[in-house]
């Protein structure tokens, strides 16, 4: 079955995320049935890896025993077709790995051992019930929130959540990261040994603890999407990222900001199809063909919105002021979102609401201020007021100092600029962009800006759709 | 679960002005409910000697092992359920908003 693990990395990743397989299987029913495998198999892969540790404590064992299950179904489950219960085969095929693995282990703290074993052979993947049979905690919810507990380092908690919760094989965590498999299997060594030494819970927070420990978690998902989003990122980080999302939306019912970052997710995902041409550049917002936006994820994003709008207006004492209330109580991912649908839902960047986008980044700045968001504010109130005004509150965004070694700010200076009518300083501004840009999708993107503005197509002005927190446009 | 709590200075301490928790309550409650097993607080660091022995000779120096502009202030000896509860008890210590609290668990051998 070790063998069996890198079957399990390759196709279970690759797989599910549509393509990296290419092995030659010529049989297409073998293959949508390995699909179908790779899929069940995945959605059950964070229950049973979450399950595993809280019933042993151990995460690599978890980790280790999950991950076999994983590869052994997705060399059955192609030729013997799905089990019944996909999760409760897998449950089971891992927790019996996990008490081979404890029996042979040796004979120290053989008393824990002992308590480990009998929990497992108790334990099914159900989760824990309390005495009316109803859910206590979802084990996934308490895997993602210890995963991304403030005492682990930011990029740990991206890459912990991607490997335990996800199931990335490190080798991909490690490029996305910039850094070699064995350094980045020594870091994720380091954070399960900080979670088992420091003895960071295995829970969910709740009440007071629970708001503040949200908008990390949050953060976390959010910093995965990018990662997968960015122009040179791994794509499949992004899908990681909405599944997540989804999965706290769905766990977290009451809380308006897990739903919104869901529907921010799916907004800016909704445009990965057409953001690139063929030759793999970047399409700016305003030349993407939208009829190649992913509408049903915008739809069910515009839906979650609605959603939260009414429960704020549900929830307000004068439904008079609903619209207003509902602006006034959404938190940070909830107004991005709604900037994003103004995208998303415009027929084209000329009949895009850019009043109300920039009322958004407004609001947006008291929430979270910060330059970067005050750079997207600055480019909202261009398009709303005109260039002239985009200019001045970029000059006042740039008097910090902050935004001096920032590629896009320059970019957005060149693209206002370009609309106020100067083309030949436009042209410098974008190919100094470039200049400090490191990104090759993103740097070709802004010289091709700098060679349409040279070539007398200026005027109509476009932001590149970089997505994430680098965009100009959508944070 | 024992954590060792170092109380630090803080070139950058809290700015906000709101009232700042009273030490002798913070240690009346935490030795009340039995989570803080020892603690005090240490002389000035201008008053501290470092010993080391190297090859079997005696070298004895002024001054702190290492010159920092945060130095440790004072110690208190935790007993707590997990970090979580530990990161509780420091949120309330003065020093937390006029310094830095580091908490580290106290090594078990036995793991």
């Amino acid at each position: 079955v070790n063998d069996g693990d890198r079957v399990g990395h390759g196709d279970g990743h690759g797989d599910r995320h549509g393509d990296r397989h290419g092995d030659g299987d010529r049989d297409g029913t073998r293959a949508a049935a390995g699909r179908l495998a790779a899929t069940a198999a995945g959605d059950a892969y964070p229950r049973i890896v979450a399950a595993l540790i809280r019933i042993t404590g151990d995460w690599t064992l978890a980790e280790d025993c999950a991950q076999d299950a994983l590869s052994l179904a997705l060399v059955r489950w192609p030729d013997d077709g799905l089990p019944a219960n996909p999760g409760g085969w897998l449950m089971m095929v891992a927790r019996n790995r996990a008490v081979d693995v404890l029996r042979r282990t040796s004979v120290e703290r053989s008393k824990l051992r002992e308590v480990a074993v009998l929990a497992l052979t108790a334990a099914t993947e159900q989760p824990e019930r309390d005495e009316d049979g109803d859910e206590v905690v979802d084990d996934r919810l308490r895997l993602v929130f210890t995963c991304c507990h403030p005492a682990l380092s930011l990029e740990a908690q991206v890459a912990l959540t991607l490997r335990t919760v996800c199931a990335v094989p490190t080798a991909d965590i490690a490029r996305a990261f910039l850094t070699g498999e064995s350094a980045m299997t020594r870091r994720l060594t380091r954070a399960k040994a900080k979670i088992a030494q420091a003895r960071i819970p295995y829970r969910v927070p709740s009440g007071a603890a629970l708001a503040e420990r949200l908008p990390g978690v949050l953060a976390v998902l959010y910093l995965l999407f990018t990662h997968g989003y960015n122009a040179d990122g791994e794509p499949a980080f992004a899908e990681e990222a909405v599944r997540l999302a989804r999965l706290l939306a769905r766990l977290m019912p009451a809380e308006a900001e897990a739903s919104a970052l869901l529907a921010l997710l799916l907004l800016q995902h909704s445009r990965r199809h057409a953001r690139r041409d063929a030759e793999g550049r970047l399409v700016s917002l305003d030349d993407q063909d939208r009829s190649r936006w992913d509408h049903a994820a915008i739809s069910e994003a515009v839906g979650l919105l609605s959603g939260l709008a009414q429960r704020w207006q549900g929830g307000g004492q004068s439904r008079g002021q609903g619209r207003d209330d509902a602006d006034d109580a959404a938190g940070p991912y909830e107004v991005q979102a709604r900037i994003a649908a103004c995208h998303a839902t415009a027929p084209s960047v000329e009949a895009t609401d850019w009043l109300r986008i920039a009322d958004g980044y407004d609001r947006l700045l008291r929430l979270q201020p910060s330059p970067v968001i005050e750079l997207n504010r600055a480019v909202a109130h261009g398009y709303a007021y005109g260039p002239a005004v985009g200019l001045a509150l970029l000059e006042r965004a740039r008097s910090g100092g902050a935004l001096d070694d920032y590629p896009l700010a320059v970019a957005v200076e060149a693209d206002l600029t370009a609309r106020a009518g100067d083309r030949e300083r436009a042209a410098a501004l974008f190919r100094r962009a470039a200049a400090r840009t490191r990104g090759g999708s993103e740097r070709r993107a802004l010289l091709d800006r700098a060679d349409a503005v040279d070539g007398g197509r200026a005027g109509q002005g476009s932001q590149g759709d970089q997505g994430g927190q680098s965009a100009v446009l959508e944070t | 679960m024992k954590y060792m709590m170092f109380v630090c200075t803080d070139t950058e301490p809290d700015t906000d002005p709101a009232a700042e928790p009273d030490i002798n309550v913070w240690v009346d409650q935490n030795d009340t409910a039995g989570r803080r097993l020892q603690g005090m607080a240490l002389a000035p660091t201008s008053t501290a000697t470092t010993v080391r022995v190297r090859s079997g000779r005696l070298l004895v120096s002024d001054g702190p092992f290492a010159e920092t502009k945060e130095v440790i202030v004072g110690f208190d000896l935790l007993e707590c359920a997990d970090l979580d509860e530990a990161i509780e008890v420091a949120r309330t210590h003065p020093m937390a908003r006029r310094g830095r609290i580091e908490i580290r668990p106290v090594a078990d051998f036995e793991q």
